[in-house]
């Protein structure tokens, strides 16, 4: 499994990880080498395998009733936040 | 060169469903609270915690599943939407891919010269909503409020079967008119809960392969989802026409401008890496809950339009506009059962002309009416007893909306109650035929259109309180000369 530049700079913003040209050889090494190892697992006989959506595949996800059982608590949350204003959680400006 | 262009729209819709807690934690789902009170550690994606299914979300999809025909999972799979947004804090959106919780269902929409069209409906799956972003009042920061966040939408996606802006509009409001029905969703576009994208693509007639499409964004009423696609089909026919090319994108509808601009770079496309959420075990419906819930579906629009058209003789534009809310349908039939099904189309007209002219007039859902179903029906039973015609009963109508008075009472106090005495009548045509006798000659010369004219004249005379029937008689004898000048 061989990966282009491009395709490593694409998995990196997917991430959201910052490369630096230093770390691009190093990259552009171990990945293929550790999808190679991974890609082992498609030798292994699935046609006439059930795809399965979870280990326990075959219990039912239990339901909870509608009910509202939380009461606020966003001073407590917000204890951990960067930076708070009016009740809102700042974020550097991210605008589309 | 002239080329004749298909447009073809694919309308993908987001339902806020109606309820109290959130679709994977216990908070609020309450429209309108302060910022992130309603935002517990499941919805701020803090580690460790687990979402848990709220099964009225699970109720109101089926409910939604079976009332457009579709075909209702045994087995439905959540998956992972992966991207990364400050709204979402866990970056990821817990939404359905490969196993959607409604699969293939239809909607017959009716256009506005009458025809009907049946919009295929891809499928319909449970996802939960982001946060919001405020990008204003904070320097160089954006502020964001989670309160939103896990509240539970229904994703509904046509197929590319719409073929102009105005039967997106028509399926749009269909679906919004059912979810209503069904009570899974409040329909409030104002307060977001129930949003649209739509794909877009133009193709030549007779081509069968679709365009590039490209994916509105941001639409959020009626009037815009028309301006917005007519808007992007003319720009797409530009380019292409232009000798360019459609890139696919999304964009997003700017109402002020009135224009779509691109809302991400193709270099940026989105990559969303799609797997199951190991957080949520496969959903298993039985059948006995999917008939528990068939059992539970009222009658749906076109079931009640049918029903208004058997039953009350009104034609199928009337039923359809009557039953295009459930609210209304309900007024309209409280009137009529007050009033007798043989008045059915006097309540009709009222409920869908002054009525409806009157609340928009003054911005109000029929909840909000001014004049309830048993005050428009007492009035409107003055005009069926013929104590007042229907011109007189529109000034009582507006009285009523303005002071809440009842029919009755504005009547008996501005004397309205009209003029059926034959004597009392004759003696104001007497007046008016002796007070234009150029006008009398030239009728009797032949100038039948002046008939209206003495008519017009002993209304206003008598105040608009003559009988209008009785008038006519009596007046088409006087005039000819018959009875006593």
């Amino acid at each position: 499994m061989s990966l282009t530049r491009d395709d490593v700079l694409d998995i990196a913003r997917l991430a959201r990880l910052a490369i630096t040209p230093a770390e691009m050889p190093g990259l552009s090494d171990s990945l293929p080498k550790i999808l190679t190892f991974v890609e082992q697992l498609s030798a292994a006989q699935t046609a006439d395998v059930e795809p399965m959506a979870h280990p326990l595949d075959g219990q039912s996800q239990r339901l909870r009733s509608d009910t509202v059982s939380e009461t606020d608590a966003h001073e407590r949350y917000q204890q951990n936040a960067a930076r708070v204003e009016a009740s809102l959680y700042l974020v550097p400006k991210v605008i589309e | 060169m002239n080329m004749e262009w298909e447009t073809v729209i694919g309308l993908e819709i987001h339902a806020q469903l109606a309820t109290r807690s959130k679709i994977f934690s216990g908070s609020a789902t309450a429209y309108g609270a302060e910022p992130n009170t309603q935002a517990n550690l499941v919805d701020l994606g803090y580690p460790g915690v687990l979402p848990v299914l709220n099964r009225e979300v699970v109720r109101m999809a089926v409910k939604f599943g079976l009332a457009v025909g579709a075909t209702v999972a045994k087995r439905s799979v959540f998956a992972r939407k992966n991207y990364f947004y400050p709204d979402l804090p866990k970056g990821y959106q817990i939404s359905q891919y490969e196993l959607p919780i409604v699969q293939l269902g239809k909607l017959e929409i009716v256009l506005d010269d009458g025809a009907r069209k049946t919009v295929g409906i891809t499928r319909a799956h449970l996802e939960e909503d982001a946060g919001k972003s405020l990008h204003e009042n904070f320097q160089g920061y954006s502020g964001i409020d989670l309160n939103r966040a896990g509240t539970p939408l229904l994703e509904i996606v046509s197929e590319p079967d719409m073929r102009s802006a105005k039967e997106a509009v028509a399926y749009m409001k269909r679906i919004h008119t059912l979810v209503r029905y069904l009570e899974i969703c409040d329909g409030n576009m104002q307060e977001g809960s129930f949003r649209c994208d739509a794909n877009v693509s133009v193709r030549q007639k007779g081509q069968e392969k679709l365009g590039t499409r490209c994916e509105i964004k941001n639409l959020n009423s009626f009037r815009f989802i028309e301006k917005a696609i007519n808007h992007e089909v003319a720009r797409q026919i530009d380019v292409i026409e232009g000798g360019g090319k459609i890139r696919q994108e999304t964009r997003l509808y700017d109402p002020d401008k009135d224009e779509t601009r691109p809302l991400r770079s193709k270099e940026e496309a989105n990559d969303y890496r799609y797997f199951p959420d190991p957080d949520l075990l496969p959903v298993i419906i039985e059948q006995s809950f999917i008939d528990q819930v068939r059992a539970t579906l009222p009658e749906l629009p076109d079931q009640k339009a049918a029903r208004f058209v058997e039953q009350h003789g009104l034609s199928p534009y009337d039923a359809g506009t009557l039953s295009a809310s459930r609210e209304v349908g309900d007024y309209y039939e409280a009137v009529v059962a007050a009033l007798g099904a043989a008045h059915a189309k006097l309540a009709a007209n009222w409920v869908m002309g002054d009525l409806s002219a009157s609340l928009n007039n003054d911005g109000l859902e029929i909840s909000g009416s001014r004049i309830g179903a048993a005050g428009l029906a007492a009035l409107l039973a003055r005009i069926v007893d013929e104590t007042i015609s229907g011109k007189i009963a529109k000034e009582v109508f507006e009285a009523m909306w303005a002071d809440g008075q009842s029919a009755d009472a504005i009547i008996e106090a501005r004397g309205l109650k009209q003029i059926t005495d034959a004597g009392a009548i004759e003696k104001v045509i007497d007046e008016v035929i002796a007070a234009n006798p150029k006008q009398l000659a030239d009728y009797r010369a032949g100038r039948d259109k002046l008939f209206g004219f003495f008519v017009g004249q002993v209304m206003k005379v008598s105040g608009g309180k003559a009988n209008p029937a009785q008038v006519n008689d009596l007046l088409k004898k006087k005039l000819q000369g018959q009875g006593s000048l």
